[in-house]
């Protein structure tokens, strides 16, 4: 679709991303309603921008209604540093548990794709930036655990800033904790699929991430190692303004495909597919993505019970 | 008098709080200082025989981190490690000890080389991190230090990593998943460098010195939260004092450690490893209504 251009005057400050309001789309300016733009998976469509998305809306995007089966949904982050920034780590971890109804930043469990078994792992950058702490290694851990016992294939999304600092070296060792749960994949020969949500940066790109059997990203989503501030701060060089993003990334041989959003699901499907045994005949229908309902897991969670009780609601909708 | 005796106990803990902070801080000066021994100081006084393994295969040779064929008390092993300079024109060659994706290229072809053969592998972990440049970043920096953890998790043959100076992030750890994991009293290691971790949670890369003591990067820190196996002591004042001493204590513990490591049956050397990596970690259980965080 043809961007309709439209000249608007705006206030000063507008360009700010602490300003914008989460739903407008920062490249075009167009604005959604919030429902209107989770039926269109959170992707403009004036100008094809891809919003992020939570875990549990990606789950609900992705795995077919009530057949997603939760691991790991008790744990909960320990504060073994006792840390504190200009914020304690425990307040930074509550906050984020009220702001997304998630008790860390991955999201852990079994499903259906397309009528085809999957384990997935799905991250949320609105926790913590989607940090990699103890419970994330556990979790992705646990979730190559349910793939390997049922020999299904393990998918993840990503979506992080790289590994919590909070929790410091032992953040550092779930990337070898992560690599180890893929090792055990690969050496069982259970299929891994990889997709790198922007953005997919630090010890994730550096550890479990970048090791799938095929590893698939969204358009425009910034992978990289470091980011390219951190590249200018540390080494003055210029970034080019397609720095990390994932098509330089396909240019440069680091993917297998950059996939809109739009069809992720009938890709995951088909890659589902290629990796099932010969005599498997395909039996889902690949039908349009259904749109988010009622029965959707991003629709109640453990802390909106709690906050019921207390008469108060999740702070995002 | 009641007040007093407060008084004076919150004194005492501010003091040793600050005491601790110093503690840290000194740990992050030693494990940095110009005249700290580096994996080659190390390698002269360790090995008998050694011949240096150069080039990716595919790239370049990447002089940051260095790969050996070396004879260590009579048996042939594969030593990896960062390298640093010691004059301005070597630190520049070596980029600081940072490698670029073909250093870690070169570690995997090492890795895959000892496996092979049977030899054990001996790494000396010292980089303030993978280098963050355009370059690297175009060549799949994060992915091949993914691959290189891979790497070391696949061998069967037994693996000793001594964090030596720097263990700085994923350009460390590439390095650093072994059977056996030392650490030298006054190295440090770390998720990201203090300098980093101010400017992100503090907002000013000057706070360095309380970010260091927030997130205790020390070898008694890896020690009590499992990540290293044991210390290695350091001459008074630290390695670079008397650089013989310091390689004949870190010699005594990577025997031990090989030993330990070559009890491991080589069948169950990679499964025992990924184990003791899957073991770590620290976190808690909510009840079904996540109340206990509430």
């Amino acid at each position: 679709m043809a961007p309709v251009e439209i000249d608007v005057e705006r206030p000063k400050g507008d360009d700010d991303p602490g300003r914008r309001h989460p739903n407008t789309c920062p490249s075009c300016r167009s604005h959604y309603r919030d429902d209107e733009l989770r039926h269109a998976l959170r992707v403009c469509a004036q100008c094809g921008h891809h919003f992020p998305v939570g875990a549990l809306e990606r789950i609900d995007q992705l795995v077919d209604p009530g057949t997603f089966a939760e691991i790991g949904a008790e744990l909960r982050a320990a504060d073994p540093l006792a840390f504190v920034d200009l914020k304690p780590y425990t307040d930074r971890l509550l906050d984020a548990e009220l702001a997304t109804g998630l008790g860390d930043a991955l999201v852990a469990g079994t499903g259906l794709v397309v009528g085809r078994p999957a384990a997935i792992a799905v991250m949320d950058f609105a926790f913590m930036g989607g940090s990699m702490g103890s419970v994330m290694g556990e979790r992705f851990c646990l979730a190559a655990d349910a793939a390997l016992a049922r020999g299904i294939p393990l998918v993840s999304v990503t979506a992080s800033g790289g590994a919590r600092m909070q929790e410091n070296i032992l953040a550092l060792m779930q990337m070898a904790k992560t690599v180890g749960a893929v090792d055990q994949l690969r050496e069982a020969g259970v299929p891994y699929i990889s997709v790198l949500a922007h953005p997919t940066t630090g010890g994730v790109i550096a550890s479990f991430a970048s090791l799938g059997d095929v590893v698939i990203a969204e358009p425009n989503a910034l992978l990289s190692f470091a980011g390219p501030r951190v590249v200018e701060q540390t080494t003055g060089e210029k970034t080019a303004p397609d720095f990390g993003r994932a098509e330089s990334n396909l240019r440069l041989g680091q993917l297998d495909a950059v996939v809109p959003r739009r069809e992720l699901r009938a890709e995951l499907a088909r890659l589902l597919l290629l990796f099932s045994p010969a005599e498997d005949e395909p039996t889902g229908e690949q039908g349009p993505v259904p749109l988010p309902d009622d029965a959707t897991i991003s629709g109640e969670r453990p802390v909106d019970r709690v906050l019921g009780r207390l008469g108060l609601g999740r702070r995002r909708g | 008098m009641v007040r007093v005796t407060d008084e004076v106990r919150r004194l005492r803990k501010r003091f040793e709080a600050r005491a601790e902070e110093s503690h840290v801080w000194e740990a992050v000066q030693l494990a940095r200082h110009a005249d700290r021994p580096y994996t080659l100081d190390y390698a002269e006084r360790l090995f008998s025989d050694a011949f240096e393994l150069r080039g990716d295969r595919a790239f370049s040779d990447d002089e940051a981190l260095i790969t050996l064929l070396a004879r260590y008390h009579g048996q042939t092993v594969v030593a990896i490690g960062h390298q640093k300079g010691r004059d301005l024109a070597e630190r520049t060659r070596r980029m600081f000890g940072m490698p670029h994706p073909e250093g870690y290229r070169k570690a995997i072809r090492a890795v895959e080389l000892a496996d092979r053969f049977g030899y054990p592998i001996l790494t000396f972990v010292d980089t303030p991190g993978a280098y963050p440049g355009v370059n690297a970043e175009e060549r799949g920096q994060a992915g091949m230090i993914a691959r290189s953890i891979l790497a070391f998790c696949q061998v069967s043959v037994p693996v000793v990593c001594s964090v030596i100076g720097e263990g700085g992030s994923g350009g460390a750890l590439a390095i650093a998943v072994g059977d056996r994991v030392l650490m030298q009293e006054n190295a440090i290691y770390s998720v990201i460098s203090p300098e980093g971790c101010a400017a992100i949670l503090w907002k000013d890369s000057g706070q360095a010195r309380k970010a260091a003591y927030a997130f205790r990067p020390t070898a008694g820190a890896c020690l009590d939260l499992g990540v290293v196996d044991a210390i290695v002591e350091e001459p008074k004042g630290g390695a670079h004092e008397d650089v013989d001493q310091a390689a004949r204590l870190l010699d005594q513990s990577i025997r031990q450690a090989l030993a330990e490591a070559e009890a491991i049956p080589a069948a169950q050397r990679r499964v025992a490893r990924r184990e003791k990596f899957r073991r770590m970690g620290v976190w808690g259980v909510a009840d079904e209504d996540g109340a206990d965080t509430l």
